[in-house]
């Protein structure tokens, strides 16, 4: 039944007082048959066994009028619960003892567990489908392959035996879960997960319903129709195989089968009433888990009198208190012990839709989930995590003051499996594990679309077509978007290789820079997008907060670790301040982020890619500066950056045309008109993502012949007057553009031609933004020191000018600071103005020749 | 007026009716659906109906047919419901099938284990009154609402004196000091001298002081000191064509059981989620939806359903169209002291509306900075009239104080599972007035540094980001913002107009009030209607047009390209769009795009000379 508070499965065996036959009663079918299908229990059948006179026995007592009356539902397919015999399959095991201590093995030996996650199981007599009802009870042996439980077309022997031999014979060869991870895939999968169990002794064992779908797809259907009846039947079939495999384990109590990943997998949205009582699999985020609620599964009752003591299971929520002692007959003298009761934990968990499953405009829906036992605690609020569980539905109780009833139920999930998606990224393994399925008809039309020749083109311009040309920008940011390839060489000890791509706009204010920010950020699945005015290092990074209920502190991740695997968009870059800033150093090149806090001391992962946009200093770009004088940000910081584009106002009548066409056509043309021109969003959003997913280019060697030559090429322009014109930096970055380039190919090969285009955007963009504007020729010490060559030269001139000037004075100590300035204005034929003249009396006084003590200079 | 109408005073009776002759055929509930929307359909058979909104929850039949005028504010997990049930007489023992829609509570002696039950879905929306509508929609509308109230016993007299006292507020007297909840921000959950209100509140409640607020009930409305009947609304069909802050127009089945309360103690919940979702039928009372219908406006003086009659409405109007626009300019001008130009940029402003969005680009948003604002209460009293001519309206003062403390950003609640409004939570075309002239100098705290950003995200990208604590979610929304302001606004805005006044009268309030009072009650609401037509009209704009617009930009860009940007061009296409619209043109023409260059240079110039009077604007 679907109460959450209904008695749990096998509870028989933890009884120790009530003296059951071993081996169960064979003939107790006859109960099922007999009795009219109303509300009689099991317990009953277990303690009556072959006694059916006894009708004192408390379990009798309470059983029907109460459980009449209460059992308010059951789904609509399966209307009547009835009991289940004791000589079904179902009730394997004995009734164990509960003393704690004694070795034990083997099934018998072995306490079952309750599962209170499945409910009770529906307490429904076998039922022949061939031979008329008598011959059921005549013999079960024989008619044993015939007989299914009332209401399902399940086989308890059939199914046992379809499961032992999927435990057998599943081979997946190709499997690549990280559970998997050390087991032989060319031997039966769960056999070796059996034999894990015997060595580590966690009697649990996980199921992958695919798995059990390739295997056998009626025996999947049934699991996923009747979990309720399917599971204690799996249960049963994975003890009786691993006590015949491994009899001198011991076990804390007998292993329980969890399937997970049924592939009915939905999301919360679109669960609805036909899916009641069925097993589900859906994913969300916990938002709330309760308290530890301890539930009685059997109440412990004294006798007043004569001390007798009697136990009474807990039926769906309720306790039937007896109301006469069955030793001395007295009535209304038994008492219940709470200390000697049975508790079983149970918890109370409230799961949100995740965000990427909803339609916009609407909020997101909740489904409460109830977790019992080790599940307990198993997950924290904000966990991603997939559930799977039985779904339920139990009618608002009623009032027994009230003739009607609130005509809704109450739902729920009772979970047999939790799963957290998000688990990996903080273990750091690679790859996402909520890997997006595709279908094989879109998988086609990536594939089609990818193999067009002007794919690159076709991409970059579906790529914010609001915003005009800036047609290399765009290709940057898509060539973000696809990132690099993830190397890992922690092997030799230099840690992961950054395969992401970061990129700095600069420009004008009002050059939509914002804007691409906002679309780039309304793309990517995991984007994050913060302001520099806004965010503080604290909210980039993570925080330690103190939970409200609980008085824990916990770690609040920021915008940087949130985008791992994801783009984090920092519009007005320049306006951030120095700490926060310098938090980014690390992350753009490490891809982690280390945190010692209120004592927590870690390091995240944040594998994000950066997409910055800056405003120049003084409002308008100053063409006759160099990138760092115009935004002003450390040299340490831009180097980081693979790529830097100026966004500038290109000022030529032609752009002017074709930008007012551009804008008009945006503001008046229909939505159909839009959409022919352009890929749809969702097209672009799955071609990323698959080719982020699928696709790992290397480079075959004439990719890196052209890297190298690239390489040295770039380093040949500076050699020439002096300068160093490339980093390895910059090499890194080429490989890293051109491995995105091959996967905007679909290309499992990095090739010369992605090599090409890597170079002409690094050149274009070095062209906007590392130009000397005195010399005119690209200078890349611009961006890496924050001086170009030439600067850096002119100033070493001026310092030897002045050091030069003051010694033909002769020897004069101390000197005027405004004197020394018109002397040197007066002596040089540039102009030189109070910075540079500044700035050599500082290099001076470095050198230990002069020291400047307000308006007077002092040699040394 | 018709004598009796069982589908209003019955609707359960014609359901039930449906349901017993269906014999258990799914197309009943379709068949349901069609005949109240034939009967609604039919000439002012709408308006017969009683409006939870004009009408006291207490003088409604309850389970007889209501209309809600509402926004959704919350919308609750979906429930499962029995549809068909069976019930078993005690006395004869006979099974009775029972239909379980549109209700919440069942028959007696429900047969649980019957084969026959159907499970059903619906969902619970949580619906309150659109956020500040003006005094003048709600009196309109309850007025219009009065002529025909057939099935109460209700003598809407009462109810009209209070809102004789609204007018009179505004009306008469504009100048007589606003009741102060206009101004606090603090959301006051109770004692708002509403006589409705008062009277279904348990006495109690209004002895209890606002820190004990947790036994009482907060109703959510996104606006403080807004009242109303929140409702709890079940939606039966068509549940993904609804979303969040969507205007609805509801016909249900009013559902006031007092078992409602009692049932349900159920220990799931946390008793804050319980108060949340199961509040008191008495005071947020159920509606089990029949029919409901998206509203494009609010305003009670144009035909609220794209019908015919609206259309012969608009071509009727049209006509007038140039001449209403001259004297609502004038009316404007007045207002604004005598200047000309921000009348006309206030006018535009009033009809902009969001048309579409171009991926995250929300097209034909248009907000207004008025700078140069005289002070000492000009805001306020040029807020009363922008309140008089639109439907929906909030004035926000910016004082330091609400910036810091006031809740702008919905929040989810996770303790009682609830979307906590917030003042941004607006319906479409909502005027939101920000009065800037009320900061003074001081430090905003994070929350009201939330707050300024959350303003300007609105204002740039039209979406407020509403916060689920681990994640935000973005709720695209349409409000057209003005912002007062002494100098530049700190706020983005698409446009700046500097107030020139012309005339500095030495007493503004007489001043204003004399403008007021000059005007005719038919005036005002010409005006009204304008300005709500305006804003649907369809545009267009020809090919020829946009060559001429084309080479125009080319040539400006051409004297001086500094002059002249993208952004520039962005906003004068908006205001050519708004400019034709407002003389009810349908296309653009060159005059229309000449026009709208000319007022933007006239502004750009003023903006310039006023950046050359105080020197330090940025």
């Amino acid at each position: 039944m679907s109460s959450p508070t209904s008695t749990p499965g096998r509870r028989k065996r933890n009884r120790d007082d009530i003296p059951a036959t071993p081996k169960s009663t064979a003939k107790a079918g006859s109960d099922g048959q007999v009795s009219p299908p109303s509300q009689r229990r099991r317990g009953q059948d277990s303690s009556n066994g072959d006694l059916p006179a006894m009708p004192t026995s408390p379990a009798t007592d309470i059983a029907s009028p109460a459980v009449h009356d209460t059992s308010l539902f059951s789904s609509p397919p399966q209307l009547y619960s009835l009991e289940v015999d004791m000589s079904s399959p179902l009730m394997y095991g004995t009734p164990s003892s509960r003393v704690e201590g004694t070795p034990r093995s083997g099934v018998g030996g072995t306490p079952a567990r309750q599962r209170p996650d499945l409910g009770s199981i529906r307490k429904a007599p076998q039922v022949d489908l061939h031979s008329d009802a008598d011959g059921a009870v005549a013999s079960e042996q024989a008619l044993g392959q015939k007989l299914v439980i009332w209401g399902t077309d399940v086989n308890v022997g059939t199914c046992k035996e379809k499961f032992q031999r999927f435990l057998q014979r599943f081979i997946d060869p190709t499997s690549n879960e990280d559970e998997n991870a050390g087991l032989d895939l060319n031997e039966p999968l769960y056999m070796q997960k059996l034999e894990e169990i015997s060595v580590v002794g966690e009697p649990v064992l996980n199921v992958n319903c695919s798995h059990v779908q390739s295997f056998d797809a009626d025996l999947y259907r049934q699991l996923i129709s009747y979990p309720q009846e399917v599971i204690p039947t799996f249960d049963m079939a994975v003890n009786e195989l691993f006590f015949e495999r491994f009899p001198d384990s011991i076990l804390e109590h007998q292993i329980q089968v969890r399937p997970y990943n049924a592939l009915k997998t939905r999301n919360m949205r679109s669960l609805n009433p036909e899916d009641i009582d069925q097993m589900i699999t859906i994913s969300g985020m916990v938002i709330r888990t309760s308290q530890l609620i301890p539930e009685m599964q059997e109440a412990f009752f004294q006798c007043q009198v004569c001390a007798f003591s009697t136990r009474v299971e807990v039926d769906r929520g309720r306790i039937a208190e007896p109301a006469v002692c069955r030793n001395c007959n007295t009535t209304h003298s038994l008492a219940l012990i709470h200390n000697r009761s049975a508790f079983s934990d149970k918890q109370m968990i409230k799961v949100q839709e995740s965000p990427d499953d909803m339609p916009a405009g609407q909020t997101p829906h909740t489904t409460i989930v109830y977790a019992h036992n080790d599940l307990v605690d198993k997950v924290q609020p904000g966990d991603r995590i997939n559930i799977t569980g039985i779904y339920r539905a139990v009618p608002m109780r009623e009032n027994p003051r009230q003739s009607n009833v609130k005509s809704v139920y109450k739902t729920h999930i009772d979970v047999i499996h939790f799963r957290k998606t998000d688990e990996k990224r903080l273990h750091g393994l690679d790859e996402d594990s909520d890997q997006k399925l595709f279908t094989e008809e879109r998988v086609q039309i990536l594939k089609e679309l990818a193999s067009k020749p002007d794919v690159y083109d076709r991409l970059s311009s579906a790529l914010a077509p609001s915003i005009y040309e800036h047609e290399d920008i765009k290709k940057g940011i898509l060539l973000q978007l696809f990132g690099g390839t993830r190397k890992d060489f922690s092997q030799t000890g230099r840690g992961n290789f950054r395969a992401e791509v970061n990129i700095l706009l600069c420009g004008d204010p009002g050059t939509s820079k914002s804007q691409l920010l906002q679309y780039v950020f309304n793309l990517v699945p995991r984007g994050q997008y913060t302001s520099g005015k806004g965010s503080s290092a604290v909210g980039l990074t993570a925080y330690v907060m103190k939970d409200p209920e609980t008085k824990q502190l916990v770690l609040q991740t920021g915008a940087l670790v949130l985008s791992d695997n994801g783009i984090c968009c920092i519009d007005e870059f320049d306006k951030m301040s120095d700490s926060t800033r310098s938090v980014l150093h690390e992350v753009m090149e490490q891809q982690t982020l280390s945190i010692a806090k209120a004592g927590i001391i870690c390091q995240l992962n944040a594998r994000t890619s950066v997409l910055a946009a800056a405003n120049p200093v003084e409002s308008q770009w100053n063409p006759k500066k160099t990138t760092i004088e115009n935004i002003q940000l450390p040299h340490t910081l831009l180097s980081r950056f693979d790529l830097i584009f100026l966004m500038l106002d290109p000022q030529d009548e032609a752009y002017d045309r074709r930008l007012a066409h551009h804008l008009v056509a945006l503001y008046y043309q229909s939505e159909e008109q839009i959409e022919e021109e352009f890929l749809d969003m969702a097209v672009l959003k799955d071609y990323i993502a698959y080719a982020r997913t699928y696709i790992n280019p290397r480079l075959n060697e004439e990719a890196s012949q052209a890297l190298i030559e690239a390489y040295v090429d770039m380093r040949k322009i500076g050699s020439g007057r002096g300068m160093v014109s490339a980093y390895p930096r910059q090499l890194e970055s080429l490989i890293r553009l051109a491995e995105a380039h091959a996967k905007v190919r679909f290309s499992d090969k990095v090739e010369t031609i992605d090599v090409e285009e890597a170079k002409r955007l690094q050149r274009e963009a070095l062209k906007q933004s590392a130009t000397d504007p005195r010399t005119g020729f690209v200078d890349i010490s611009i961006l890496t020191t924050g001086m170009s060559a030439t600067a850096r030269k002119r100033k070493e001139e001026v310092a030897q000018a002045l050091k030069k000037m003051i010694q033909s004075k002769g020897k004069t100590p101390a000197m005027k600071y405004q004197q020394l300035f018109d002397d040197l204005r007066g002596q040089s034929e540039a102009a030189i103005t109070k910075d540079m003249f500044e700035e050599a009396l500082r290099a001076l006084a470095d050198e230990d020749y002069l020291t400047v003590t307000g308006k007077t200079v002092r040699l040394l | 007026m018709p004598s009796s109408h069982d589908w209003i005073n019955k609707p359960l009776g014609v359901v039930e009716a449906m349901f017993a002759q269906s014999n258990s055929n799914p197309e009943w509930e379709a068949k349901v659906l069609e005949y109240f929307k034939g009967q609604l359909k039919e000439k002012e058979s709408h308006s017969w109906v009683p409006s939870l909104n004009d009408v006291p929850l207490h003088y409604l039949k309850p389970n007889s047919l209501v209309k809600f005028r509402c926004l959704v504010q919350d919308m609750f997990d979906p429930e499962f419901y029995m549809g068909v049930y069976e019930t078993v007489d005690p006395s004869t023992k006979a099974n009775v099938l029972r239909c379980g829609k549109y209700k919440d509570v069942t028959e007696c002696g429900v047969d649980l284990n019957s084969r026959n039950t159907v499970t059903a879905e619906r969902q619970t929306f949580y619906c309150v009154p659109i956020p500040g509508e003006s005094p003048w929609a709600k009196e309109i509308s309850f007025l219009s609402a009065a002529r025909v109230v057939p099935s109460t016993s209700y003598v809407p007299s009462r109810q009209k004196r209070s809102y004789e006292e609204d007018d009179d507020d505004m009306d008469t007297q504009p100048q007589k000091q606003r009741e102060p909840h206009t101004e606090t921000p603090q959301i006051q959950p109770h004692g708002n001298g509403d006589s409705k209100r008062q009277e279904t509140e348990a006495p109690s409640s209004q002895t209890t002081t606002p820190s004990d607020c947790s036994s009482h009930l907060d109703l959510n409305f996104p606006l403080p000191g807004e009242r109303g009947p929140a409702c709890l609304v079940k939606v039966y069909e068509g549940l993904d064509s609804f979303k969040l802050n969507d205007t609805l127009e509801i016909y249900g089945i009013l559902s006031v059981n007092p078992v409602l309360t009692v049932l349900g103690e159920e220990n799931m919940e946390t008793p804050e989620e319980q108060r949340a979702h199961d509040p008191p039928a008495s005071l947020v009372p159920r509606l089990h939806m029949l029919y409901a219908r998206p509203l494009q406006h609010n305003n009670p003086l144009l035909p609220s359903a794209p019908t015919e009659d609206q259309s012969a409405f608009v071509s009727s109007f049209l006509v007038e169209m140039a001449s209403v626009r001259a004297e609502l300019l004038a009316y404007l001008t007045h207002v604004l002291l005598g200047d000309g130009l921000a009348a006309e940029y206030l006018l535009l402003h009033l009809i902009s509306d969001v048309y579409t969005r171009r991926d995250v680009l929300p097209l034909g948003k248009f907000t207004l900075n008025l700078s140069g604002c005289p002070l000492n209460s000009y805001t306020e009293r040029l807020y009363q009239i922008v309140q008089q001519l639109v439907p929906c309206s909030y004035r926000l003062s910016m004082s330091l104080h609400t910036m810091n403390s006031m809740r702008l950003v919905p929040k989810k609640d996770y303790v009682a599972n609830r979307l906590v409004s917030g003042a941004l939570q607006l319906a479409r075309n909502t005027s939101l007035f920000l009065d800037e002239t009320q900061l003074e100098q001081g430090q905003l705290d994070s929350s009201g540094v939330r707050n300024i950003t959350a303003l300007g995200n609105l204002i740039s990208w039209q979406k407020v980001d509403y916060d689920f604590s681990y994640h935000q979610m973005e709720f695209p929304c349409n409000i057209n913002v003005l912002v007062t302001s002494e100098g530049r606004s700190l706020l983005p805005s698409d446009c700046q107009v500097p107030l020139q006044p012309q005339v500095t009268p030495p007493n503004m309030e007489e001043y204003l009030t004399t403008i007021h009072m000059a005007q005719f009650t038919s005036q005002i609401n010409k005006f009204r209607v304008y300005l709500s037509l305006a804003r649907t009209l369809d545009y267009s704009i020809s090919d020829e047009v946009t060559k001429a617009v084309e080479d125009d930009f080319v040539d400006m860009r051409k004297d001086d390209p500094q002059s002249v940007t993208a952004e520039d061009l962005h906003r004068m296409l908006v205001v050519a769009r708004l400019l034709s619209l407002s003389l009810g043109q349908t296309t653009l023409s060159r005059d229309g795009w000449m026009r709208a260059k000319h007022i933007d240079m006239l502004r750009r110039s003023r903006t310039e000379q006023q950046k050359s009077l105080n020197g330090n604007e940025p």
